[in-house]
């Protein structure tokens, strides 16, 4: 036991000393974090937008009145011919244009129906997307209101982000960045630093020591699940204090999970150290094989619904996507362990499998 | 105290180690000699049980490597070629850690390993990384000794170090066998063989010869006499032609020549010399070293 506490030591030692790799540990997740946060948001604000109102009336200038004020939207001009829509789209200066059909109060007091026709810039689909959903969501919450009057307009009743009413994109990124990075941590930097030691040669000696194979891992791995707790606990209150995304579940259970994320990456890294031989080899194969689809296809910026059926089927090998559908629960909807033991035992399951993979093939011999 | 019996290592299509056998006693200072790819590493590692012989039979201690390499772990000291050391530990950092990881403490071997690390202690705070390679053997030494091992093992502990340091290291390793540790050393130089009890030679993956250096020496049976002229060159090439030539190897600022026959007629080879039109020829017999021994074995 004694000879354990002195391998952790000794681990510790060889972080505390690098200062490359305490840059990656500390430096790194609030660099992310806040990268994510304030550039690469999904966040729509100041809209430029054109209205082409063939109606006229007091239900649609109401509309565009509460499209304006939303503050995602900015009336760039109010447009009086449909032959100015593509000029208007094509200078680029507008991302959307709200055209009313003519008669478009009468038709909704008459029929209970009435046409809007959205035309959005797609030269960036995802912000497209967005901006059409964000006018959708304005329009049906007009319908909404108005028959809460009594009437009997006909709306759409599927509403989106209902969790998220702000729309923020802060809400979106937080669980998926945390991901990243105890990802990126835990696999990248345990691998790493067994790699290093069998490039030095001292895995040798350690080998021929009378420390077994599994003491050698999990002092490996020791200091680096504390480090990410740490780094865990910085990122959910960076995304407190600073974009105020809260934490409306149980903040124990919060914990508890990112700690078995964390172990299961890093059983992933020691996989990944029984692969690789140079540290090189196992950085790369932690970027490409952990790092890329956990940003690209655990639903972390592309949805998984929008997946070709073949990554969506993938997608269900990603150990990230279970996470940040666990994160989102807890954080944003405030669930308990009720609605998300599924994800947690899967994530349970994947990590035995990994840790029992990876210490029957470290080896007690050199080949 | 090691009993090899024909183990045998294939690496793909290279072949390691063929059918290698040979003992070492007790409390002995036996070293393993031969050029660099020989065979020496691979060798090393399984009688440390870091690989597993193709076929063949390794007993340490009266211990299996393959069945019971715990408890062979726990007697070995082993020093790697590379010295494994922790570049960004301090010198008294890593011999801490070595001395836990073998569940011991500096404290209790310090006697042992006393007269190495004392070398080095003024240096005790600096990373193990800034040392010099003299500096860094005797900390990769006293690390491979603090566990007070009945069976030192270091695999060319002195590639890459000045001379001053080797002689010191193997003065050393007078002492630690002194103390009653077995050391089994491999080195790819000759005058290193001689400060060994028992060398055995390694060649291309085989055993040449086994023997103590002073056995080795008188098995030479030839010859040796060593010539030069003022044309170094031209003397090598032409002493190639002669009939009756074994070998001509350039040492230093000399000729080592041997012939074929064994014996060497001094007259009948300066004459043939002053045909070649060589000057200030020089001749004498000489009493042959052990790196002719080898080259011998080897052609």
């Amino acid at each position: 036991m004694k000879s354990f506490f002195g391998f952790v030591k000794k681990e510790f030692l060889h972080i505390f000393r690098d200062p490359r790799t305490m840059l990656v540990l500390f430096g790194m997740p609030v660099a992310l974090v806040l990268i994510f946060g304030y550039v690469v948001t999904n966040e729509i604000k100041d809209i430029p937008i054109a209205v082409l109102d063939h109606s006229k009336d007091e239900m649609t200038r109401e509309i565009t009145q509460k499209i304006i004020s939303s503050g995602y939207f900015k009336l760039m001009a109010e447009l009086t011919s449909s032959n100015d829509v593509e000029a208007m789209m094509l200078k680029g200066d507008i991302k959307e244009v709200i055209i009313f059909e003519p008669g478009f109060a009468v038709s909704l007091q008459k029929d209970g129906k009435a046409d809007v026709q959205l035309l959005a810039d797609a030269s960036d689909p995802n912000t497209a997307n967005l901006i059409v959903n964000y006018t959708k969501g304005i329009l049906f919450d007009y319908l909404n209101k108005q028959n809460q009057a009594g009437t009997s307009y006909q709306f759409d009743t599927r509403v989106r982000m209902v969790y998220n009413q702000s729309l923020k994109g802060v809400y979106m990124f937080v669980p998926g960045t945390m991901a990243m990075i105890l990802m990126l941590i835990s696999a990248m930097m345990t691998s790493i630093s067994i790699a290093r030691e069998k490039e030095l040669g001292t895995m040798e000696v350690l080998m021929v020591s009378p420390l077994k194979p599994f003491q050698i891992i999990i002092g490996k791995v020791i200091p680096y699940i504390v480090l990410s707790f740490i780094n865990a606990v910085v990122i959910i209150l960076l995304g407190f204090f600073v974009f105020g995304l809260p934490v409306r579940g149980s903040l124990v259970l919060l914990l508890a999970e990112n700690l078995l994320f964390i172990s299961l990456a890093l059983s992933l890294g020691i996989l990944i150290s029984t692969v690789s031989e140079s540290q090189q080899v196992a950085m790369f194969i932690s970027l490409f094989a952990l790092m890329l689809p956990t940003i690209l296809l655990s639903g972390f910026i592309y949805p998984i619904e929008n997946m070709p059926v073949i990554l969506q089927v993938i997608s269900y090998a990603m150990p990230p996507k279970y996470f940040i559908i666990i994160i989102k629960d807890i954080m944003i909807k405030g669930e308990g362990l009720g609605l998300v033991w599924e994800e947690t035992l899967i994530l349970f399951g994947m990590m035995i499998f990994f840790l029992l993979i990876a210490v029957k093939r470290f080896k007690t011999r050199l080949e | 105290m090691i009993n090899i019996f024909q183990i045998t290592k294939k690496y793909e299509s290279t072949t390691a180690l063929d059918s290698v056998s040979f003992q070492v006693d007790d409390g002995e200072l036996f070293g393993v000699i031969g050029p660099d790819g020989a065979g020496k590493t691979t060798l090393f590692r399984i009688i440390t049980s870091l690989l597993l012989p193709d076929s063949g039979k390794v007993m340490v201690n009266g211990l299996d490597v393959i069945k019971d390499y715990r408890e062979i772990r726990k007697i070995t000291g082993y020093m790697p070629g590379r010295f494994s050391l922790y570049q960004d530990l301090t010198v008294e950092e890593n011999l801490q850690f070595y001395a836990t990881v073998f569940g011991t403490s500096v404290k209790k071997n310090y006697d042992l390993i006393k007269d190495i690390y004392s070398h080095i202690e003024p240096f005790k705070n600096r990373l193990a990384g800034k040392l010099s390679g003299g500096m860094k053997q005797k900390l990769a030494l006293s690390c491979a000794l603090i566990h007070r091992p009945q069976l030192l093992i270091l695999d060319e502990p002195t590639t890459g170090v000045d001379a001053v340091s080797r002689k010191e290291f193997w003065d050393m390793l007078k002492k630690i066998q002194r103390e009653g540790i077995t050391v089994l050393v491999s080195t790819p130089y000759m005058d290193e063989a001689l400060l060994c009890e028992r060398v055995v030679f390694m060649e291309k993956a085989k055993i040449l010869a086994m023997d103590s250096p002073q056995g080795l020496i008188k098995a030479y049976s030839r010859d040796l006499v060593s010539v030069s002229a003022d044309d170094m060159h031209r003397l090598v090439v032409d002493l190639r032609k002669y009939p009756d030539v074994n070998s001509a190897l350039l040492f230093g600022h000399e000729v080592h020549y041997t012939s074929r026959s064994g014996r060497i007629n001094k007259d009948e080879l300066i004459n043939y010399l002053q045909k070649e039109r060589h000057n200030n020829i020089k001749f004498r017999k000489i009493k042959p070293g052990i790196e002719d021994r080898f080259l011998e074995l080897i052609s």
